[in-house]
């Protein structure tokens, strides 16, 4: 196991390697980042002057090793526009982001497993075909469009929610969280809704086609012919076997969650990760898009990484290979 | 428990599935009565009914199945309409079934001695510690060594022969009067079959209990059963003590089945088939349902022959190959 995670690990450099590299020299490819942030009027001197403080007069494979010096050492370079290291930058939104996305796929298990285990058991009962038909909705309707909707109902029809911003936070061991305060619950709400519903429909549909595919099975019947009660065999026999495929799926959708957030958190103004990488784009801040796509990578692999040691609990055939990748 | 009759009673049982296809009758009128303590053998090709006749009798038929008609009684109670808690508390515990495929009956991601443990704990009210130790007496009893060891496997541990055993252990565990074995020995590699078969039959008798033996082999029940029940789609064709039945089948339909068992033969020599395919049990025609394939078949069997029983036997055919119907009648 401290094997399989040291590998694992080492495994995880090389890719942070790749990804920095593409990105660097992708950003270089879309666009001169001096043209937007130097004032054309200003004097060739200053013009000079300036671009040799951000660094970009050097040759471009100079500029990377700088980077890479500083990576190694956990300086992920400073902000062009923002006086303040990129790390800095995303690390203070991170929370945000974080707790929009946990909230939104705490929804998706807390409905998306129960509902679809319902339609499983009943397909054919029109409680099951709603649920269903309600799933397709989840799935075709963009999110932005839902995201726009909410906002019209709940914010300016009713007048119930606030429709942008993170209201208050409270600091928990130095860590700025909404979810303490009622506040804070009225303007997370709506958008982890928004972002949730995509991941809900999802989970609706591995449950259910889990929990037909399981009930089929000859266990199932066994487990009936010993003389358990249907609750044991639904939440024990069955719901043990399909919650190996959906552990799996609710981690890895964890980490598109976080990456989809973007449209949620420009639709809400949610003050996240997803915001700043936006308008680092458009300002081709390029240490900030570089630090956000590494830690987005890094948290996709640590996510990946937990998913993986998670699933060698649930599934007892699940063995870490030691000696393999 | 000294019940008047049988331990075990089916009547008429009908157990169709309402399909889009049309209703498939999948047992249909079926009869038999089982001792306590006798060994029933339930033969008949694939797709025959005798599945659906266990599970009916464990009340585990699912829709679109149903049980249409019938009587099953369990030491004179019946067991058809009853409730569903009341079934529940007789499954694993006055009856039980082992299935064919011991890859697929145990759960693959819980261990054996919870699985073993839940189903004393269904219907008992004991400690944990003392289920577990009726569940590792269980495990020695069908000859698993290192039991403790293995209560705490998972399934895949556990090579097919071995699982079967656990599943008959499980089966075991609360003293059922019946057990019906689904082709238990099916899916096992020719040695262990062998083993599995003895020890079943020796367990099954310690325990006193009744056994239900579902094959498509008679070689396989041959020494084994007391008595034998032939289907054929979807109805007990042939019934009567093992020995009258092999040493005189009444049935053309048995007789094939005899005709086509490899160890009956003279070595060398072609083993001979029963002509056609069992037919659909969704349209099946008027009359006999052996007749297109029967060398007897008749005009008289384009009506249902009904059962003619006399002195402990039966059989559903109107040229029967032995004197079975001469006694039968008013
Ligand atoms: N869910 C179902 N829906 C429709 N028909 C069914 C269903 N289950 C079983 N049947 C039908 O019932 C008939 C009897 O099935 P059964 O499983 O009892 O056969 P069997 O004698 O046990 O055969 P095998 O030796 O293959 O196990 C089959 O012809 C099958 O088509
Ligand atoms: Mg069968």
């Amino acid at each position: 196991m401290p094997v399989y995670v040291i590998r694992r690990s080492l495994q995880a450099l090389v890719v942070l390697f790749a990804m920095s590299l593409l990105v660097f020299a992708g950003v270089y490819a879309v666009g001169n980042p001096v043209d937007i942030l130097i004032n054309p009027q200003a004097e060739p001197l200053e013009r000079e002057r300036a671009i040799a403080a951000l660094g970009l007069d050097k040759p471009l494979w100079e500029q990377y090793a700088t980077f890479l010096r500083g990576a190694v050492a956990g300086d992920l370079g400073r902000s062009f526009v923002h006086s303040a290291p990129a790390l800095q930058l995303i690390l203070e939104r991170m929370p945000a982001t974080l707790e929009l996305a946990s909230a939104a796929m705490l929804i998706a298990v807390a409905l998306g497993i129960p509902l679809g285990l319902w339609a499983g058991l009943r397909p054919d009962s029109v409680s099951g075909r709603a649920i269903m038909a309600g799933s397709i909705l989840g799935f075709s309707l963009p999110t932005f469009w839902v995201g726009l909707m909410l906002i019209m109902v709940f914010s300016v029809m009713l007048g119930v929610l606030p429709s942008n911003g993170r209201g208050p936070t409270v600091e928990v061991l130095g860590v700025p969280v909404s979810f303490l305060t009622v506040e804070g619950w009225r303007h997370l709400v709506m958008p982890a809704t928004n972002l949730a519903l995509f991941k809900l429909a999802l989970l609706i549909r591995l449950t259910r086609a889990g929990t037909r595919e399981a009930l089929l099975q000859d266990y199932v019947k066994f487990a009936r012919a010993k003389g358990l009660s249907n609750a044991r065999v639904i939440l024990v026999h069955v719901l043990r076997n399909i919650l190996i495929p959906i552990v799996t799926v609710i981690g890895l959708e964890f980490g598109s969650v976080i990456a989809f957030a973007i449209v949620t958190e420009s639709v809400f103004a949610w003050p996240g990760m997803g915001k700043l990488l936006i308008d680092s784009i458009n300002l081709l801040d390029r240490p900030v898009i570089v630090a956000y796509l590494l830690v987005i990578v890094a948290l996709f692999i640590a996510i990946n990484l937990v998913v993986d040691l998670l699933y060698s609990v649930l599934d007892p055939r699940v063995r870490l290979q030691e000696a393999r990748g | 428990m000294s019940a008047p009759g049988p331990l075990l009673e089916v009547a008429g049982l009908r157990t169709h599935f309402f399909t889009r296809s049309g209703v498939v009758k999948a047992v249909d009128d079926v009869s038999f009565a089982l001792a306590r303590g006798e060994v029933l053998g339930l033969v008949g090709e694939s797709g025959s009914g005798k599945s659906i006749t266990g599970y009916s009798i464990m009340g585990l038929v699912d829709p679109p199945g149903r049980i249409v008609a019938g009587s099953i009684r369990l030491s004179g109670r019946e067991l058809v309409g009853l409730g569903h808690e009341e079934m529940r508390r007789l499954r694993g515990n006055r009856m039980a079934m082992v299935f064919q495929d011991p890859m697929m009956t145990l759960n693959p991601v819980m261990r054996i001695d919870r699985q073993m443990t839940e189903t004393i704990r269904a219907h008992e009210r004991v400690s944990a510690a003392a289920a577990r130790a009726r569940a590792r007496a269980a495990l020695v009893a069908v000859g698993i060594p290192s039991p403790d060891e293995r209560l705490a496997s998972y399934p895949h541990q556990f090579s097919g022969g071995m699982r079967q055993r656990v599943a008959i252990a499980i089966a075991l565990l609360n003293r059922p009067d019946v057990v019906i074995a689904d082709e238990p020995t099916t899916a096992l590699d020719v040695t262990i079959q062998g083993q599995i078969l003895h020890e079943m039959q020796k367990l099954t008798r310690d325990a006193g209990a009744a056994l239900i033996w579902i094959t498509h082999d008679l070689s396989v029940v041959a020494g084994l059963a007391d008595r034998i029940a032939v289907m054929y789609a979807g109805r007990i064709v042939e019934h009567g003590r093992c020995a009258d039945v092999l040493s005189q089948p009444a049935h053309p339909y048995t007789r094939g089945l005899l005709d086509s068992v490899p160890s009956r033969n003279p070595r060398g020599a072609r083993l001979r088939q029963i002509p056609g395919m069992t037919p659909s049990l969704a349209a099946l025609p008027e009359g006999c349902a052996f007749r297109e394939r029967c060398p007897r078949a008749g005009p008289a069997c384009a009506q249902a022959p009904a059962m003619q029983e006399s002195g402990g036997r039966g059989v559903r055919c109107h040229d029967p190959l032995a004197a079975v119907a001469a006694t039968a009648g008013p």
